[in-house]
């Protein structure tokens, strides 16, 4: 059953739609380091908050009486990114913000500060189990049947992967059309010249946040919907995967995120269906050092010269 | 006159409009900062989840963040006064309540309602919490009010602690050896319980773990994310070893060191080309690879379910048990002790001690070695180094496989300690605590590790009451130490060699004059 080409293609499905979680929190990680330099490592905890905030907003819309799925979700994807780019503006004005010119190991241990402290303040806050949900878009469209066996895309699947293909070109379109995109291109090239011609650098890395943890957030929504169970530590693993799925594509490149983080879903998915499932993340890490080793600057990313 | 009074009714003025919109847009945020996590809870019911809301908790955020914002406005306004009484009258309204809701018993039940009521959450510990920050509020507003202390910039204040640390560093000399006697008598003194002994040996182990990684992170530069795996490989070493051969720790002990450097010089060959940020994710990811692996060799590691019965260390084959082996003496027997389970505990703290104390004085001889000042040539400018012929590669792994040793030491220790371990014991956040010990120490600074150890590992454990908050606060304090000193706590950079003489010529010169 592992050679046929159906097999292949449910393993490319799972993969690309596992990818599109990753690339959306992958691209949060890129447009922080483009900008300020530092990996921001409570990134993954945003996302855990997003889909935190998907699953109560599911659930109240459940109560008030909103059960029609288009409508539930689009609000639901509307809260969410609202109120965790609170999250996310919140957490670079306390944290970072005083740090902006410190060394950047004092950032790096804030950040792995801010980590653990969302993590417990989650845990505290929603209990320390996991908390499940019904899926709720069921069926899909059959693409291929052999005897038993079929491959279905479900309209899940397709949800999310039109989803993310929306949210990416609307954000490209920002980054590459808007005056907001280039100043904060502009801020990533050079922060003092920037700030000499009126661009209020503060401002634009706040934004920054705020449009990162608002893709986060629907990450965190897909999450959701998708695997349909969640709890405070989500956020981890799913954090440090995107990073490497940043750093694969290149630390800085926007479509360098998104195809890294594809990748990165797909040699999860298909070192879980043709290997072994326990060690999908070895694997992940593994193409990381190789990619690291060979492509120091990731797949798409500029090489960047050292001056002395 | 009448324009200067206009001009302060102005200012006035102008001040409530600006102080209210501050203050409201940070009700604001804390508002839906909190809607959402603290406002609704999910929580597990018979046939699904349910949702309790808790909305009054969200409007005592809103009101403290309110509150706490007007305050600090009127501090930065140079309004002492008006935040002296306010924050006083605050911290004595919550004072009292909390005492109050704590002795329920000798007060009327109507007192203890509202005391209960009025405390904030309904939560003893938040709200001492914010009896600290309101009390520390009341002194600034004092301070402001009788202009004892200006508001100092960062770069001040950096400089400042940066000459508390030059004095830490010049006194050093006198306080390790100082604080190395108060950590012998430890045992022996008369507050010290097998509790405060056991704590000491876990600060002592992160002590340890802290000195080791300096070498990494603070000799060489490299930021390790990973550095629980050689911990790990050490723990498992000895595990594995006493497992199958039957090593005693003794014996074990080399190996595992050998084990973990090896891991290390392994696994930093290919990767220590790479530059900080990289290295970070690198090692952070092998770190998870190893743990990975761990968890999934069921055949050799156990797997999820651990090595357990690890053999105890003896003390030169003198076993700490009641039972006294044949032929033979326990440690009690033979010099002549009742037997007490305290033995092998004061024996442990003793052991971690003296491992301890070997890397701190490996550190501080090799720092004097040409790998050592080549280490920290590299940390500073890798360039420059390639130029004088240094070969940054092998420098920095013979960084990486000395850190990795000394990680593998105290893992095995570690192992002999607990007499069981798992996969549990080697996750991410444990690399985290340890380079946060690092890092908030003051990089470099070896009593800047003991410091934070004691701070980040001693406290925690001291609270253990607090258990659930107990985290919440170690991260809280990583970042608010971050913020307050991104140096690190003790950190003070001397150059490590001079010219010779320089210093003398220096002394010379002062007297002369």
């Amino acid at each position: 059953m592992e050679s046929t080409f159906e097999y292949f293609l449910e393993q490319l499905i799972n993969g690309v739609t596992l990818g599109s979680v990753y690339g959306l929190i992958a691209i949060g990680y890129t447009m922080v380091y483009g900008i300020i330099g530092m990996i921001n490592f409570a990134h993954g905890e945003i996302f855990m908050i997003g889909s935190f905030i998907a699953l109560i907003t599911f659930m109240i819309l459940g109560i008030v009486g909103i059960t029609w799925v288009p409508l539930a979700i689009l609000i639901v994807l509307i809260v969410a990114m609202l109120l965790t780019s609170v999250y996310g503006w919140t957490l670079e004005r306390i944290a970072y913000r005083p740090l902006r010119n410190s060394p950047r190991l004092a950032a790096l241990i804030t950040a792995i500060g801010m980590s653990i402290f969302l993590q417990n303040y989650v845990q505290l806050l929603q209990g320390a189990r996991n908390k499940p949900m019904q899926p709720i878009i069921r069926g899909g469209i059959e693409l291929m049947r052999q005897g038993d066996y079929v491959v279905s895309l479900s309209y899940l699947q397709m949800f999310i992967i039109l989803l993310t293909i929306v949210l990416m070109a609307v954000f490209s379109l920002i980054i590459a059309k808007t005056s907001l995109g280039r100043q904060q291109r502009a801020c990533e090239q050079d922060q003092k010249m920037a700030s000499l011609l009126g661009v209020d650098v503060d401002r634009t890395i706040s934004l920054t946040f705020v449009m990162g943890s608002a893709l986060a957030s629907v990450a965190g929504v897909i999450f959701l919907i998708n695997y349909g169970v969640i709890d405070f530590y989500i956020g981890f693993l799913a954090g440090v995967k995107a990073f490497t799925a940043a750093v694969l594509g290149g630390i800085g490149s926007l479509p360098g995120a998104m195809l890294g983080g594809m990748l990165i879903g797909l040699i999860e998915a298909f070192w879980s269906g043709y290997f072994t499932v326990e060690y999908k993340d070895v694997a992940a890490f593994s193409i990381l050092v190789l990619v690291l080793i060979f492509r120091p600057t990731g797949l798409l990313g500029k090489p960047d010269v050292e001056k002395v | 006159m009448a324009d200067l009074s206009i001009n302060a009714e102005k200012a006035r003025a102008l001040d409530m409009g600006a102080l209210l919109k501050d203050a409201g847009l940070t009700a604001f945020v804390a508002f839906a900062l909190s809607i959402s996590l603290v406002g609704f809870q999910i929580k597990d019911a018979s046939g699904g989840l349910q949702l309790i809301t808790r909305f009054g908790d969200v409007a005592v955020v809103t009101a403290i963040a309110f509150i706490g914002r007007v305050l600090l406005f009127l501090l930065r306004r140079g309004r002492g006064r008006a935040v002296l009484i306010s924050s006083a009258v605050l911290a004595a309204v919550l004072l009292l309540s909390i005492l109050a809701s704590m002795t329920p018993d000798s007060l009327p039940q109507a007192i203890v309602a509202t005391a209960r009521a009025v405390l904030p959450f309904g939560n003893v510990v938040l709200s001492s919490v914010m009896l600290i920050v309101l009390v520390v509020l009341a002194v600034r507003g004092y301070q402001v009010m009788t202009h004892s202390v200006h508001e100092m910039t960062m770069e001040e204040r950096d400089r400042e602690m940066d000459k508390v640390a030059a004095r830490v560093q010049k006194i050093s000399l006198f306080l390790g050896p100082l604080a190395l006697v108060f950590a012998i008598a430890l045992p022996f003194m008369p507050f010290a319980d097998r509790r405060i002994v056991d704590i000491g040996t876990l600060v002592l182990t992160y002590v340890m773990l802290g000195w080791g990684l300096n070498i990494v992170v603070g000799l060489a530069g490299l930021l390790d994310l990973g550095y629980v795996a050689f911990y790990a490989v050490g723990a498992y070493s000895y595990a594995l070893l006493a497992q199958y051969f039957d090593a005693s720790f003794w014996l074990a002990l080399p190996f595992a060191g050998i084990m973990a450097a090896a891991a290390g010089v392994t696994l930093g060959f290919p990767v220590l080309r790479l530059r900080g940020d990289y290295l970070a994710i690198v090692t952070l990811g092998f770190g998870e690879m190893i743990r990975i692996i761990l968890l999934n060799w069921y055949q050799f590691t156990g797997g999820p379910d651990g090595l357990s019965g690890i053999p105890r260390p003896s003390f030169f084959g003198l076993p700490f048990t009641r039972r006294v082996p044949e032929g033979g003496d326990s440690f009690a027997t033979f010099f002549g002790l009742d037997y007490s389970s305290l033995h092998r505990v004061v024996f442990l703290y003793y052991l971690i001690l003296a491992l301890a104390m070997i890397t701190n004085l490996f550190t501080l001889r090799i720092r004097k070695l040409p790998i050592g000042r080549a280490w920290e040539a590299l940390r500073e400018d890798e360039i420059a180094c390639r130029s004088l012929g240094i070969n940054p590669t092998n420098t920095k792994l013979t960084a990486f496989g000395i850190g990795a040793m000394f990680g593998g030491f105290a893992g095995s220790f570690f192992a002999t300690r607990q007499g069981f371990i798992s996969p549990e014991s080697f996750t991410f956040i444990e690399s985290a605590v340890i380079l946060a010990i690092v890092v908030l120490g003051g990089m470099g600074s070896q009593l800047g590790v003991v410091f934070a150890s004691i701070l980040l590992i001693g406290l925690p454990e001291i609270f253990r009451d607090l258990q659930q908050y107990r985290m919440l606060a170690f991260g809280a304090a990583m970042v608010l130490i971050m913020i307050w000193r991104p140096a690190g706590l003790l950190a003070h950079r001397e150059p490590s060699i001079r010219l010779w003489g320089r210093d003398k010529i220096g002394k010379k010169a002062e007297v002369h004059s």
